[in-house]
């Protein structure tokens, strides 16, 4: 029986634990994507759920419940301001954990963490980043609304703003 | 303390053993740069996963062959 059992421990104490799954969603939100071992990345699923969603209600009680966690006004601002709304058209589930392989010293399985939103690596510089992403966003709607009345249109939006 | 009455044989241990197999893992082949890979992983070798997503770039992962 696995009652009750709702919390990945990962071999930490709690305080260590959220310590850690905090650092975690800090990279995560600045960088957009990182590489951890499958469980960590996993475990780190809700708690970046929990901050977007926070994003998206927006209020100052939001601001200050994501403060807790991130410790960092810059990047609540930037939370609140340039993640959040890239997801105001999803209900949970903005991070994709991918697995890549194992890790060569001790075996451990490894995942890479992305935001939905998050573009390939390849990226040349901030400036083309960010750019695309608000592009993505400005077409989102209008693609959404020419699929409703096309019913041929199957191709999730998301999709179609990675294939540009 | 226990102890073992009779001497144990080489073919019984072995007999025993005969169960210690290893099983090779289920490698299949990427959709994209066709090298054999392990499933519901990102390609090693190309970095890419489900057709058409391009994660970190090659030079990052050794490919392993």
């Amino acid at each position: 029986m696995r009652h009750g059992d709702k919390v990945k421990k990962l071999s930490r104490i709690k305080s260590h634990r959220e310590a850690m799954l905090a650092n975690m969603v800090i990279s995560l939100l600045t960088h957009r994507m990182i590489k951890t071992t499958t469980s960590k990345a996993k475990a780190l699923r809700p708690v970046a759920d929990r901050l977007i969603t926070f994003g998206k209600k927006g209020d100052l009680a939001a601001k200050r419940e994501a403060y807790r966690v991130l410790r960092d006004h810059n990047l609540v601002k930037k939370l609140f301001e340039e993640i959040a709304p890239q997801f105001a058209s999803r209900n949970g589930g903005y991070t994709r954990v991918l697995r890549l392989g194992t890790r060569l010293g001790d075996g451990a399985s490894l995942s890479l963490v992305e935001l939905l939103t998050a573009k390939p690596v390849v990226e040349k510089d901030k400036k083309g980043k960010k750019a695309k992403i608000k592009e993505e966003e400005t077409k989102k709607p209008k693609e959404e609304k020419a699929e409703k009345t096309e019913v041929s249109g199957i191709i999730a939006p998301e999709k179609l703003a990675k294939k540009e | 303390m226990p102890l073992p009455k009779r001497r144990h044989s080489k073919a019984r241990g072995r007999k025993r053993r005969t169960h210690w197999k290893l099983a090779a893992p289920n490698v299949t082949e990427c959709s994209h740069c066709h090298q054999p890979k392990l499933p519901h992983r990102v390609c090693p070798h190309c970095g890419y996963y489900n057709n058409k997503e391009v994660i970190p770039a090659e030079a990052s992962k050794p490919a392993k062959t």
